[in-house]
């Protein structure tokens, strides 16, 4: 938590509310006191929105307000470009704060700070491909000539590259979004707003667009908030979740803390059903690398320090830094040292040595570990842990009863 | 007993009128002068031409806009009233539909986006539209008269009054049927309140506004058979001497050359619309 804190705050949240009808600070005044949201729609006719909600994104973090429906999220990311009217509370985006500029500081921040993604694309039917991510610098007032490149590479940049003179009506549900997520990048944003951005689409098609949302992401550096009601998809794209329920918010947190350690048994319910497996990643699994054989062991120390730990096979890596080398299989050193070799560095193998990177998810491993143990390790080759068949199954079982108390 | 008098509604209506005369007699004027114009010179300019080159250009709009079908039913129709020689009270007739429905456009237009985007003005002007379209559409020929005497600017400001309520109303609708997220991007990306209206509002609500620019033709159309009853001529004017002098011939033939014109003028402005929202695909 530490570490975060020290992050540029982008986007702060403070005491949101929003109500919807005539005379709204009544409900303000009723909430602040205790009442629930189905009391105040009883006694006031008030539909409660969002209510008290607190929260801050970081620069460069991907925040996923997720709920049901009803829950007030599109209510909520609303209110920070003030699409709607916060009925009270404050929204600071990068020490402006929004919820008092007036309609002229309000449409500038707006043209220089978001991009919006809707949940039903809204692209401009009239408009071609083209003509749709180019509207926002359009009306920025910038020349054809200059805003035409940009609006070219926003297209390539989400695939589309060619497609620029059709109509959005020839498109298919994934390249409409795929339009609408040029248009929000075209102006090159400070902050994407993503309104249930795919949830329309086909799973398959859903699937690919977040994993190239999250690609987009490494190379841009947006900051992004996100609102879902599909807890999968949060816990996918989510650096933060902030879980939502009857406009007010439940708990924020980490996949991983909102997984493990519940607010409540709203949250618990929520995430009894997720497929754990998708969360959990490499790191979360693994085992401590020991023993391990450094290149300079003969192969008589290895077989020793295989058979010491009861293994038939071992990790190769420089004494200096622990880069994986490669691995080494009892049978070979065996092999070796009958011939009286004195160094193991040519008997080692880098190919039949599995490895993956830190953030790999479990699922992919399952398949890996039946044989050989995998090494984990960093993006510099740096040997991080092992995982074996039984360290991911033991993983397993333990996070799924922590996750379904 | 009691006796309840009448209430004077007509002298007070009368009294109006007659103030309104000479209230706004340089705006009358300057109508008159706008009407007589536009007539004259849409009569003197296509009168000017040969009735076959006419009728040509016609029959290439229709199949610009609408299609080969549309094309030789013009063609042939005008044919057919050129036959029965009507074409100098079509002229006048055609004249008359385009000046009034310029007109209709010029004003019903701007009151229809007011009325689209204001919710208030909108509720102001609903019921005095209602009230326009079912008025019967002879009474408005009756203010026409002490406006501006007998004739054609009598009969075009008549046809404006009975016309524009389509108008208004078909632009106010297509501008609040309009999606409400194509109006949430629009805001989202900062756009001014001009910059919504000219690059989202008026091209989504576009089908909506010709339809009721089509209605306004039509209405115009029936208008001006109508205004021939305070000499508006044309071809209502010959369906109004047939009855006259009944003679149900003449009223037969007048009658099918208005149908012929309706319908020309429906199959075209109903066109427009429809070829713009077609998605053309890169070829």
């Amino acid at each position: 938590m530490d570490q975060t804190q020290e992050r540029k705050v982008k986007i702060r949240i403070e005491n949101l509310y929003k109500v919807f009808g005539r005379n709204p600070q009544r409900a303000v005044e009723m909430l602040k006191n205790g009442k629930t949201k189905d009391e105040i729609l009883k006694k006031s006719k008030l539909a409660v929105g969002v209510a008290d909600a607190s929260f801050d994104v970081y620069e460069g973090e991907t925040v996923v307000v997720m709920g049901l429906s009803g829950s007030g999220k599109s209510t909520l990311i609303r209110c920070v470009n003030r699409l709607m009217e916060p009925t009270a509370g404050r929204v600071i985006v990068d020490d402006i704060d929004v919820t008092t500029l007036d309609q002229d500081g309000l449409r500038k921040l707006r043209r220089k700070k978001f991009g919006m993604v809707f949940q039903s694309f809204a692209l401009f039917p009239h408009k071609t491909v083209l003509e749709n991510v180019e509207f926002g610098l359009e009306i920025q007032g910038v020349d054809p000539e200059e805003r035409r490149p940009k609006c070219e590479e926003a297209l390539q940049q989400v695939g589309l590259k060619g497609w620029g003179e059709y109509y959005p009506a020839n498109l298919s549900g994934g390249m409409k979004q795929r339009v609408g997520l040029a248009r929000a990048l075209a102006v090159d944003p400070d902050v994407l707003l993503m309104d249930e951005a795919f949830s329309a689409l086909d799973p398959l098609i859903r699937t690919d667009m977040q994993d190239e949302l999250i690609a987009l992401e490494e190379r841009v550096q947006k900051t992004i908030l996100f609102i879902t009601h599909d807890l999968d998809e949060a816990l996918k794209m989510g650096d933060r979740i902030v879980l939502m329920k009857d406009g007010a918010i439940v708990q924020v947190g980490t996949p991983e803390e909102i997984l493990t350690r519940p607010a409540d048994d709203y949250v618990s319910k929520f995430v009894e059903n997720v497929d754990i497996t998708k969360v959990l990643v490499a790191s979360d699994v693994m085992k401590k690398p020991s023993p391990v054989a450094f290149v300079k062991d003969g192969p008589r120390t290895a077989l020793h320090k295989m058979k010491e730990a009861g293994m038939s096979g071992i990790f190769v890596v420089r004494a200096s830094n622990w880069e994986l080398v490669g691995h080494l299989t009892a049978e070979r050193a065996a092999d070796a040292a009958r011939h009286g070799d004195k160094w193991i560095d040519h008997i080692t193998s880098a190919d039949e040595c599995a490895t993956v990177p830190l953030d790999q998810p479990v699922r992919s491993i399952f398949a890996m570990v039946s044989g050989n143990p995998v090494a984990v390790v960093d993006e510099a080759g740096i040997l991080k842990g092992v995982i074996v068949r039984g360290s991911v199954i033991a993983a397993l079982s333990e996070r799924g009863e922590e996750a379904n108390v | 007993m009691f006796e309840i008098p009448k209430m004077p509604l007509a002298a007070w209506v009368d009294g109006l009128l007659d103030w309104l005369t000479s209230a706004i007699a340089p705006l009358t004027r300057a109508f008159a002068g706008f009407v007589r114009l536009g007539i004259d010179g849409i009569v003197n300019g296509l009168g000017a031409l040969p009735p076959v080159v006419l009728m040509l250009i016609i029959g290439a709009i229709a199949w610009w806009i609408a299609s080969r079908k549309v094309a030789i039913f013009s063609v042939a129709g005008l044919l057919f009233i050129w036959n029965l020689g009507l074409w100098g009270p079509t002229l006048s007739t055609i004249a008359l539909v385009l000046v009034a429905t310029f007109i209709s456009i010029l004003i019903g237009l701007p009151l229809g986006i007011l009325s689209g985007l204001s919710l208030p003005f909108n509720r102001a002007v609903t019921p005095v539209l209602d009230l326009m379209q079912t008025m019967p559409a002879f009474v408005y020929l009756i203010p026409a008269i002490p406006f501006f005497g007998l004739g054609p600017v009598a009969a075009a400001f008549a046809t404006v009054i009975f016309s524009i309520p389509p108008s208004i109303r078909l632009t106010s609708l297509g501008i609040r049927q309009i999606d409400h997220e194509m109006i949430e991007a629009s805001d989202a990306f900062g756009t001014t309140t001009m910059q919504k209206l000219v690059k989202v509002q008026l091209p989504l609500a576009l089908p909506t506004i010709m339809a009721g620019i089509n209605q306004t033709i039509m209405l115009s159309l029936s208008m001006v058979v109508i205004a021939a009853m305070i000499g508006a001529g044309g071809l209502g004017g010959e369906v109004w001497r047939a009855i006259q002098r009944l003679r149900a011939g003449q009223g037969v033939e007048a009658g099918l050359a208005i149908v012929i014109i309706a319908m020309i003028l429906d199959r075209i402005t109903q066109n427009i619309t429809v070829k713009k929202g077609e998605g053309k695909a890169k070829e």
